[in-house]
């Protein structure tokens, strides 16, 4: 099967005043239709800026400096401004982090959806009134009639992210870039959100590009997970597998520090020290001064991407017949 | 994770940090986007200039625009010196009375800056103190400062300097009403100004009131008051830095103002503004050095000075950027 | 909505009763008010019936009251000065200050309000830089400043519009206006371009640092996430999320075009309220000076409270919850 989304050697620079700083460094992935990759990593890994890099909505001084981004074999990583707009919301949809604050506060909910399922599409104001009024339905807003007339304030934060969620659905996009959907929320509406989301891209067959820190979330929705460290993906494999048997030393001390339920461990595994500051990575292995396999050859060369059990992990144990490859 | 985050490593610099003060300043983001501003320095130099060489008048000036005895009306109406009828022993020419211009202008601008300054520095300790006591006491003691506050802030600061400064001036007995003049306007500005830095300090005050060492001051038996001082202050230094700047070109323009009105002030000792207002009677005659010079002055002034406060203000403000 | 409306009411007649106060102190309290109305040989016993009859001697809050009382009808007393009933003196010359404030800040939002939006759209286009240069230079220039330098240009060099007065005016009633003569109108370019230049760019400044800040927000990236264009994510997210503040600010810079019309009307003679006070000030004529605070008093507290309102138009978050209603609007 082909692949919907295709990024290869994607690279994000920042212009400083002290040079560039790269902050996404050389990531290739693949997502397939209707699958649902887990990005994970600590803040500042570069989760973030590489699902704005995929919508198109890089900040500037932030630029895409290299690499590829295809959407069904189409490269969009350069198109001109206007038909990257088209593609956002038709093809690509995003849910970001705050609920409270991604909807306008001073437009009603119904006007929001109304006016970006008829920039989508010919539908004309009542058609597109009935629309909204079925995605609110769909995303299980009760009351949606009196609902879509009031304003986003009047919304309970769990019900704010419904509304996002109808909102990124609204024109019926084959990707969506859920960028820490549930950090903002409360616990218990975290875990009716997620299962929402999953539900509605089931249902539609859309895939999903889940960019968390909580590997919670990602083990109980994604299909395969990517695991980014310092601006490069360091595993990438199905979920189950980096979960249970993870390959890279990083995964390993991600995993260890998870709690598990009804598991009893001795104690939480800690990784020791703290991700490098885009200004320090050190060379080799951006991981080697925390790592506790590290060799000579971590300092000095970079690993690439090679098949480790079921996954593949850029790290230097796993180096074996195999030559290296770009997941 | 965002944009910010990763702006925020970048400018981190722990890595690079020398022991030397000094260069701990020259490696400062505040040095660095000092020198990076042309028209920043640009203006520090401007208003170095204009501030010493006001300050130094007396050294520096040509003449001394104060002594009546030395004027002639000979002397009278000389245009500058490159026109036709200008001689440089007057630069900038001279008004009706025969004074020089350029030394006027000199004394104008020690007289504008130092009423300029004065006053930012009394609205500065009238705006500190409330904020303070406004801040740490809260209770009625708060909403009446506040409310205060509130209301005079919907009015312009020029207005009410100038009701504040025409109202003085009418309640001072006549023969009180020239010596205090300069008092008078130092006063009504800095009564204008005072809001800015009373909220400022005010939001910092309670910021730190509700932290644990002020209740541990009550343990240990120092009175907390004087213990917040210390640690409200130097927090609140960059905003009332800044504050105290931008107010700074305000209140030159505000005395300017009153004096043009005849309402600053007194003409025996004429501010920038004052000069400014003489000129303007000979406007019409083809005088036009008379008001032009001074008010190229003020004019340059309050640009280098407000340049430098927005300056101050994004460069402590990193969000601003 | 009501019980809002009704706090801002009562907000706004403490502020009056306070300046009123400050107003009635300045009255009765600075000089002898008998002294400016008699003679110097008026004798004791006549002076002590003035007083009597005047209502001098009453206590303080009666006295209060009577000057409340007739401010409200709009009697101040006799102007020293003009010799004639202060409320006259003011109905004279308001039109003159009203048509030159309306005039100028009418000119102010048509002009700052686009260049505030176009310079936060095109932070770093050429046409952006020379606005903000241009305004910077407005910021810095006092008013009284822009006003000799348009008259040393425009009337002295050029000699192509006058400086001083209100040029032949028209009246309908107490009502007397420029705008309908050629000479008026002329008589009003200068002094209007004068006081609008300050709040132009002060309104331009405003509105492109609020834009700038709105531009920044999450609920204008999901909405370029979205793929709505960029004339609906600036013209209609953008902008109306940028009015509330902008309501509020330029609501108070309106009054701050009352203040400078002091400056102007000073510079160009113009026959408004603003020269009468300064003249007020000069001769000590404190029946009109006590007037001017209130009127001006006055008008802010209007326009504070229009600007409410209008906030409360704007801004649906204000209007439910204050309303306690799910449904306004």
């Amino acid at each position: 099967m082909t692949p919907l989304l295709e990024v290869s050697r994607l690279r994000v620079e920042f212009a400083t005043r002290r040079g560039p700083l790269v902050a996404v460094d050389d990531i290739s992935f693949t997502i397939a239709p209707g699958e649902v990759l887990g990005v994970v990593g600590e803040s500042g890994a570069g989760k973030s800026l590489t699902g704005a890099a995929i919508i198109g909505l890089l900040e500037p001084p932030g630029r895409i400096a290299g690499g590829e981004i295809r959407l069904a074999g189409r490269r969009i990583d350069n198109l001109p401004p206007e038909e990257m707009r088209r593609i956002r919301g038709r093809e690509i949809g995003a849910i970001f982090q705050d609920p409270l604050t991604s909807l306008n506060p001073l437009y009603t909910v119904g006007r929001q959806l109304v006016e970006t399922i008829r920039v989508h599409s010919s539908l004309g104001g009542r058609e597109a009134r009935e629309h909204a009024l079925q995605l609110l339905k769909e995303v299980g807003i009760p009351a949606a009639e009196q609902r879509i007339d009031q304003y986003p304030h009047q919304f309970s934060g769990g019900m704010r992210q419904r509304v996002v969620i109808a909102l990124a659905l609204a024109a019926n996009p084959r990707l969506i870039i859920a960028d820490e959907p549930t950090t903002a929320l409360d616990v218990s509406i975290q875990a009716q959100i997620i299962a929402l989301l999953k539900r509605l891209c089931r249902e539609h067959g859309t895939s999903v590009m889940l960019v968390t820190h909580d590997m919670g979330v990602i083990a109980e929705t994604a299909d395969r997970v990517a695991v980014m460290y310092a601006g490069r993906i360091v595993e990438i494999g199905p979920v189950w597998e980096v979960v249970h048997a993870p390959q890279h030393p990083y995964t390993v001390g991600l995993m260890g520090s998870i709690p598990i339920l009804g598991e009893t461990r001795e104690r939480l595994v800690q990784i020791e020290g703290a991700m490098p500051r885009l200004t320090a990575i050190p060379p080799g292995c951006p991981f080697n001064p925390r790592c506790p396999h590290v060799f000579d050859r971590c300092r000095s060369e970079r690993p690439e991407l090679v098949p480790a059990g079921a996954s593949r992990a850029a790290c230097w144990l796993h180096l074996g017949a195999e030559r290296p490859v770009h997941a | 994770m965002s944009v910010d985050s990763v702006a925020a490593g970048a400018s981190g610099k722990e890595a690079v940090r020398r022991p030397a003060s000094k260069r701990r300043w020259r490696d400062s983001d505040l040095w660095w986007s000092f020198t990076r501003s042309k028209l920043t320095v640009v203006s520090a130099v401007v208003t170095a200039v204009i501030v010493v060489s006001a300050l130094l008048a007396p050294v520096i000036a040509p003449y001394d625009p104060t002594d009546l005895s030395s004027l002639s009306l000979l002397d009278a109406m000389i245009p500058p010196a490159w026109e036709a009828d200008g001689s440089w022993s007057h630069p900038f020419g001279t008004d009706d009375q025969g004074r020089d211009m350029l030394s006027a202008i000199l004394y104008g601008a020690r007289i504008s800056l130092v009423v300029g300054a004065a006053s930012v520095v009394l609205a500065m300790l009238l705006g500190v103190a409330l904020g303070l006591v406004a801040g740490y006491f809260g209770g009625w003691l708060d909403t009446v400062i506040m409310r205060l506050a509130d209301v005079q802030l919907s009015f312009p600061a020029i207005l009410i300097a100038l009701l504040i400064d025409g109202v003085a001036k009418t309640a001072l007995p006549r023969d009180l009403q020239s010596s205090a003049a300069i008092a008078v306007v130092i006063g009504a500005i800095a009564l204008s100004y005072w809001v800015h830095f009373a909220r400022t300090v005010r939001g910092s005050t309670l910021v730190e009131r509700g932290k644990e060492y002020v209740q541990a001051a009550y343990v240990t038996g120092v009175h907390p008051l004087a213990i917040m001082l210390r640690h409200v202050l130097p927090n609140v230094l960059g905003p009332v830095l800044v504050i105290a700047t931008i107010n700074l070109a305000q209140a030159i323009l505000t005395e300017a103002t009153l004096s043009f009105l005849g309402l600053g002030v007194p003409a025996t000792q004429p501010s920038l503004g004052t000069l400014i207002r003489i000129g303007n009677n000979f406007l019409f005659s083809g005088e036009w050095w008379i008001a032009m010079f001074p008010g190229a002055t003020l004019a340059l002034l309050a640009l280098a000075v407000n340049l430098l406060g927005d300056w101050l203000r994004d460069a402590l403000n990193p969000k601003l950027r | 909505m009501i019980a809002f409306v009704i706090r801002r009411l009562v907000q706004s007649v403490f502020v009056m009763l306070a300046v009123a106060f400050v107003a009635f102190a300045l009255f009765n309290y600075v000089g002898d008010p008998i002294n400016n109305i008699v003679g110097q040989d008026t004798s004791l016993e006549d002076r002590e019936r003035l007083r009597q009859e005047l209502g001098l001697n009453d206590p303080f809050p009666v006295q209060f009251a009577r000057f409340v009382g007739n401010a409200v009808r709009g009697e101040f007393g006799m102007s020293y000065q003009h010799a004639r009933p202060v409320s006259h003196v003011i109905l004279e010359r308001l039109p003159a200050t009203l048509e030159l404030s309306f005039v100028a800040a009418a000119l102010a939002l048509l002009i700052g309000v686009p260049m505030g939006i176009y310079t936060g759209l095109h932070r770093h286009s050429a046409l952006s830089q020379v606005f903000l240069t241009v305004s910077l230079i407005g910021v810095s220039l006092p008013t009284f400043l822009i006003g000799i330098l348009l008259i040393l240009i425009f009337a002295v060099l050029l000699g192509w519009l006058p400086s001083f007065g209100r040029g032949t005016t028209i009246a309908f009633g107490w009502w007397t206006t420029g705008l309908l003569t050629k000479e008026g109108i002329r008589a009003l370019i200068l002094p209007a371009v004068t006081l609008c230049l300050f709040q132009m760019t002060l309104i331009m400044r405003l509105v492109r640092a609020e834009m700038l800040e709105v531009l920044r927000t999450d609920y204008i990236k999901f909405a370029r996430a979205r793929g709505l264009p960029d004339r609906i994510v600036n013209f209609g997210h953008a902008l109306k999320n940028t009015l509330v503040p902008v309501i509020t600010i330029t609501g108070l810079q309106l009054g701050s075009v009352i203040a400078f019309a002091v400056v102007t009307e000073t510079v160009f003679s113009w026959p408004g309220v603003g020269l009468m006070f300064i003249q007020a000030v000069t001769a000590v004529d404190i029946p009109v000076m006590a007037a001017y605070l209130v009127l001006v008093a006055f008008f802010f507290v209007v326009i504070n409270l229009v600007v409410d309102l209008l906030y409360y138009i704007v801004d649906p978050r204000l209007r439910i919850e204050r309303a306690g209603a799910a449904h306004v609007g």
